[in-house]
């Protein structure tokens, strides 16, 4: 039965999700199992500030693809009517 | 330098009930900002000291969770047109000038007058700017409810007539949320005064949000959105300024993270529900809900200064927890109106599809 629901009828990305989700457990196992090492480095400061940094801008870019595609699997997604913002 | 690096050596044990407490508190405040572009950071400070944090780790780990968080919001917003992407930047750089004075500041007044001087300086610093502020934007979602012109387009205030009709020769820019030209003069002291409310209570958006809707001229959609972009520039020069003294809790920042982008999502999305006057409707409410919080907190800090009679301790312990209590409420509040607002807006829209399809049978 064909469905006029265009969002219903679109490819969930369910196997990015996958991909993603596992790539940032992976990431968030990695940080918690090797915190020793982790804070020793990132806590003497100086020029190793932007380890920091870089870790945060990758788990924002996998972390955040993951969140996104989760609640698009889940069917929560923008209105379809375009909102005016002006 | 060496008493910084020691602080920062006493990283605290993560146990799983503290991950899970991070994260939803991480979660919950996303959900916030996705929504009116801030506003979710300042109950994690003291969510991550009430964990035995250090004050200045506890601050360079928030600021550390801020800056993905808020690209990853404003790069979902931007999707839905919402995002001024010069404005951000224009405002953000001076905001970095204002973090920076902001700091310099907080420094010398520790310097003079100790914790409680601090600390009395930034809870008389929210109530004064949240009572003005956050007053006026509820003050204006209330009027627009009673108007019942929701679904008309936001007006321009005439001070942001006036800002866009003065044309200073070299200084003029156009910004697509103005649709205007305007000097970026008028930027600077905006961006400064973010970047300094952020230095101090770290929200800078409740100072960012409503400069661009009322001073320049944005609609709120467009403002609340391109505050991610300034959170952006300021969370990411400050995160790297306390990096460089080691006071950035990687796991902290990353695990507040986790919980965050799962709400800044939401959030972000809730905004293509609402109507724009929501979006004050929750800002405003939060400011002046947070007040009171702080208010609490003054006559600690007063007594700790000697200026009146010395509180007993039950007292301020009764003070600190019901003022940490009214923040998370305040935050709980804006979480609930974003999600009910959105629950409500999407079974409106399967109700029209609904419609759609039967009359198509029809």
């Amino acid at each position: 039965m064909a469905r006029s629901n265009g969002r219903s009828t679109k490819k969930k990305p369910i196997g990015k999700m996958v991909v993603m989700g596992v790539v940032s457990l992976a990431l968030y196992v990695l940080l918690l199992s090797e915190q020793g090492v982790i804070n020793d480095y990132f806590s003497r400061g100086g020029l190793v500030a932007f380890l920091p940094i870089a870790v945060a801008f990758i788990f924002s870019i996998v972390h955040g693809s993951f969140t996104s595609n989760f609640w698009t699997v889940l069917g929560i997604e923008a209105a379809r009517r375009k909102k005016e913002v002006r | 330098m060496h008493d910084i690096v020691r602080e920062a050596a006493n990283f605290i044990n993560l146990d799983a009930m503290n991950i899970a407490y991070l994260f939803i508190v991480g979660f919950v405040g996303g959900l916030v900002s996705g929504f009116i572009g801030s506003g979710g950071a300042f109950v994690l400070t003291p969510a991550m000291m009430s964990l035995g944090v250090p004050g200045l780790v506890a601050v360079a780990s928030n600021m550390c969770h801020k800056f993905p968080k808020a690209l990853v919001g404003a790069l979902k917003r931007a999707k839905y047109g919402q995002v001024d992407v010069k404005l951000g930047i224009v405002l953000g750089i001076s905001a970095e000038a204002g973090v920076l004075y902001g700091a310099h500041v907080q420094e010398s007044i520790k310097k003079a007058f100790g914790d409680a001087g601090s600390n009395l300086y930034v809870s008389v610093a929210f109530v004064i700017i949240l009572a003005v502020v956050g007053g006026f934007v509820l003050r204006d979602a209330w009027k627009t409810y009673r108007s019942g012109n929701m679904h008309e387009e936001e007006k321009v205030t005439k001070l942001a007539h006036w800002v866009q009709s003065i044309n200073i020769p070299g200084t003029m820019v156009y910004f697509k949320s103005l649709n205007a030209r305007i000097s970026v003069l008028f930027t600077i002291p905006l961006g400064f005064a973010t970047g300094m409310l952020a230095a101090t209570i770290a929200v800078g958006g409740f100072i960012g949000v409503p400069s661009m809707i009322y001073v320049l001229g944005a609609p709120s959609l467009m403002a609340s959105a391109t505050e991610l972009v300034i959170a952006f520039v300021m969370g990411l020069g400050g995160s790297f300024k306390y990096a460089m003294h080691g006071l950035v809790d990687i796991r902290l920042a990353m695990i507040i993270l986790a919980g965050s982008l799962f709400g800044i999502q939401l959030g972000a999305i809730g905004t293509t529900y609402v109507k724009p006057f929501i979006i004050k409707v929750v800002m405003g409410l939060i400011m002046v809900i947070v007040l009171f919080s702080r208010g609490l907190m003054v006559p600690v800090y007063l007594s700790q200064l000697g200026l009146i009679q010395t509180l007993g301790d039950p007292t301020v312990k009764i003070l600190k927890n019901t003022s940490f209590a009214i923040m998370a409420f305040a935050l709980i509040l804006g979480a609930s109106i974003v999600l009910s607002a959105m629950w409500k807006g999407r079974r409106a829209e399967r109700e029209a599809a609904q419609e759609v399809l039967e009359h198509g049978k029809i």
